[in-house]
């Protein structure tokens, strides 16, 4: 595997692999070892068509402690804005000579078309692309998991993970409900019916439109983000009732389980899905800690996809 | 203008369903007899070949004559949305006289002024100026009191009205049919309501006004049911589609592939099974391309941003051969689907052949193998969703006024 364009692309080993990885590769980090050398000499491109903080400074840090060379670019100031084609910029990416791409694009499937056309020669990462997937997010909640659940070993079998929102918009929930399927967790979706995808009953997971109702049991809740512009369209009436029926506050939190262990992978609306108690929750919220594992998972996703191109065993 | 006998050809006659050996007569560009044929000094041997009237392609999107040669198209209704629309006398006019002599365009007018869904075009001037129906175009109109209005209107013209039934509150940006695969791929998608709603509203405002309503793609069992039913309750409605819908499902758009990017958009299986039993029991009248050949620059992009449409008068013709080998429908309702019901529902003396009418013919090689290659096409742009399909079918001659083409 070239890519990471899906969570589905992992296999078991793969996805164990780079939680492997990124467990090296973060106590290293921790042990003061500062920069490592394999992505010496290797250019790695931040191509971002969309805002983000999280994802495109993780993945820079990621880079440059592999110490790849990162170009930044953000469709903002750039010839998109004069209405450059991806084609275009992809060609001139690849005439500056780019490893990797790390893509976010308002476009489901954009990665796969940079992947695929035949543009760009080097290894493309899907950082976020519209209501589709966002794979290394879904990696670094497995490894948050992991860390939190099972000691940072194996697999996340027997899990009960409940995911909370906007799954029909949501990158995030998708790539998570496919990677934690193949980690062996349990998914359960909770969200209003018109936040759902069609279909939905179909996919390996259970799904309830009741929150209060799934917390019990639950070893870890996850909240989404909901969009305020998504009130406007009639997908719920605003944020008062949203927060009232679906939102985690110090209550619910507190019919959760000793163990049970809260995330969003941000931005956060605090007071909508999430409040700032339960965000801001010493013993409970791994968010901050989502976040700094982010680029330790990043790394090893750098690192696994670009180790071929460097005559190193990697991903077949 | 010569004279021109076809001689020996399988020749398609109105109502039956199958061929019947024959020779024909041309004169004076019409058929001047079918049967037994003076040989004429100039003549064809259509031995082993089918005489089938030319193919009346109801709903293109661009006039692309080698595409049309090649899919053995002898007329094309042309769509309103041009660049202008085309919803003025003038440029419904430029339009009709486009392709003469070798392709005869007929052009519909669109119904609201640039197809904004809210004034009404000068639809009796269009039609003095040559345009056989009424359009609402690529899009559906919102507005149903305009809608019953411009049905009104159409109808004291005796002008059909050809929708797009999509209801674009339910559709929104869609760019998908709601389902497993729009699901996967984060694709905005819509329920099949978006069509059955449309559908449902305008057979009531057909029955209100009296108008004859054309449903240019019906592509759900929903949708279906709804028009067999005002069929049998004897309103004047009538439908169509293309051979996407007969023959793809919603499967065809995983991987992003743009080219199976439609509208409305390919539906599931179910419904694609509902769509064939639908031609079996002719509810649907009318089968046509819908070509509107899309460049790179439309469709070499993410799945929502590209275009949607496909290039397809090269492969009507084979692809509708397919509902014959499967003993769907005989040979002669295939002909009516492609020829003789677009003309009825146009009021064009085309579409049959027999004496005294325009002699637009095409003699076909049912059986000849050829595979579809995007990369290969006649058309002005390579975008089918069929690429690599082996088909069956070319088109051998094409005879337009009875002058060879």
């Amino acid at each position: 595997m070239k890519h990471l364009l899906s969570a589905a692309d992992l296999s078991y080993d793969d996805a164990i692999l780079v939680l492997d990885t990124a467990k090296q590769l973060a106590a290293a980090t921790e042990q003061g070892v500062g920069k490592l050398p394999p992505l010496r000499g290797r250019t790695v491109v931040n191509l971002f068509y969309e805002d983000s903080t999280r994802t495109r400074i993780s993945f820079e840090a990621a880079a440059k402690r592999l110490s790849a060379d990162v170009i930044n670019f953000s469709a903002k100031g750039s010839s998109v804005s004069k209405g450059e084609s991806l084609k275009d910029t992809a060609l001139t990416l690849e005439a500056m000579g780019a490893d990797a791409v790390i893509i976010r694009h308002n476009s489901s499937g954009a990665p796969h078309r940079l992947a695929n056309a035949g543009w760009i020669s080097g290894g493309v990462i899907n950082a976020g692309d519209c209501t589709h997937e966002h794979p290394s997010q879904a990696l670094l909640d497995a490894f948050t998991l992991r860390n939190h659940l099972r000691n940072g070993e194996g697999d996340l079998k027997g899990i009960n993970v409940t995911i909370v929102g906007d799954v029909l918009h949501s990158r995030v929930a998708r790539s998570n409900v496919l990677l934690l399927n193949t980690l062996g967790a349990k998914v359960r979706l909770v969200a209003p019916p018109t936040l759902l995808p069609y279909g939905v009953e179909d996919w390996d997971c259970e799904v309830s439109y009741d929150l209060d109702a799934s917390l019990e049991g639950s070893d870890a809740v996850m909240m989404l983000r909901v969009q305020r512009e998504r009130m406007n369209a009639a997908y719920f009436p605003n944020a008062h009732e949203y927060s009232n029926r679906y939102g985690l506050n110090v209550t619910r939190m507190n019919r959760l389980s000793e163990s049970a262990v809260v995330m969003h992978p941000g931005p956060m609306n605090r007071g909508v899905e999430i409040a700032s108690s339960v965000a801001d929750h010493v013993d409970r919220s791994a968010i901050t800690e989502q976040v700094e594992m982010g680029v330790a998972v990043r790394m090893a996703c750098l690192d696994i996809l670009t180790r071929k191109a460097r005559g190193q065993e990697g991903w077949a | 203008m010569t004279n021109m006998s076809i001689l020996n050809g399988n020749v398609i006659l109105p109502g039956a369903d199958t061929t019947e050996q024959l020779s024909l007569h041309i004169a004076d560009g019409k058929i001047a007899s079918v049967g037994t044929a003076a040989q004429a000094a100039e003549h064809i041997d259509a031995s082993g070949l089918i005489v089938a009237p030319g193919i009346i392609d109801f709903g293109v999107f661009k006039t692309d004559k080698p595409a049309f040669r090649f899919g053995g198209i002898t007329r094309a209704a042309l769509m309103p949305d041009q660049s202008p629309v085309h919803d003025d006398p003038a440029t419904v006019r430029f339009a009709a006289l486009k392709g003469k002599p070798d392709l005869w365009v007929h052009p519909l007018a669109a119904a609201t002024q640039g197809l904004d869904g809210l004034h009404m075009a000068e639809i009796a001037l269009m039609k003095d100026a040559g345009a056989v129906a009424v359009a609402t175009g690529r899009k559906w109109i919102a507005d149903s009191g305009v809608m019953l209005r411009i049905m009104h209107y159409c109808a004291a013209l005796d002008l059909p009205v050809i929708v797009h039934n999509e209801d674009s509150g339910v559709a929104g940006h869609a760019v998908a049919t709601a389902g497993e695969t729009a699901t996967l791929l984060g694709l905005s998608s819509a329920p099949v309501v978006a069509e059955t709603l449309a559908i449902a509203r305008d057979l009531l405002l057909a029955e209100e006004s009296g108008a004859h309503v054309h449903f240019r793609q019906v592509t759900t069992a929903g949708g279906l049911d709804l028009i067999r039913a005002a069929k049998a309750k004897g309103l004047r409605v009538t439908c169509g589609i293309t051979p996407a819908h007969l023959f793809l499902s919603d499967n065809a758009i995983s991987d992003f592939r743009t080219f199976a990017r439609l509208s409305p958009p390919l539906r599931s299986e179910s419904d694609r099974l509902a769509c064939i039993q639908a031609i079996a029991d002719g509810t649907i009248d009318v089968i046509a391309s819908g070509h509107d050949p899309r460049g790179p620059e439309d469709k070499r992009l993410p799945f929502s941003e590209s275009a949607p449409g496909m290039a397809g008068a090269e492969t009507l013709l084979a692809l509708s051969l397919n509902l014959v080998r499967d003993n769907v429908i005989s040979m002669g309702r295939m002909f009516e689907l492609l020829a003789s019901n677009p003309a009825k529902i146009l009021g064009l003396n085309a579409g049959q052949i027999c004496e005294g009418q325009e002699a637009d013919l095409i003699l076909i090689d049912v059986d000849a193998p050829w595979q579809v290659d995007g990369n290969r096409m006649a058309a002005l742009a390579g975008n089918t969703p069929f690429d690599r399909l082996p088909v069956q079918g070319r088109v051998r001659q094409m005879l337009k006024g009875g002058k060879l083409i």
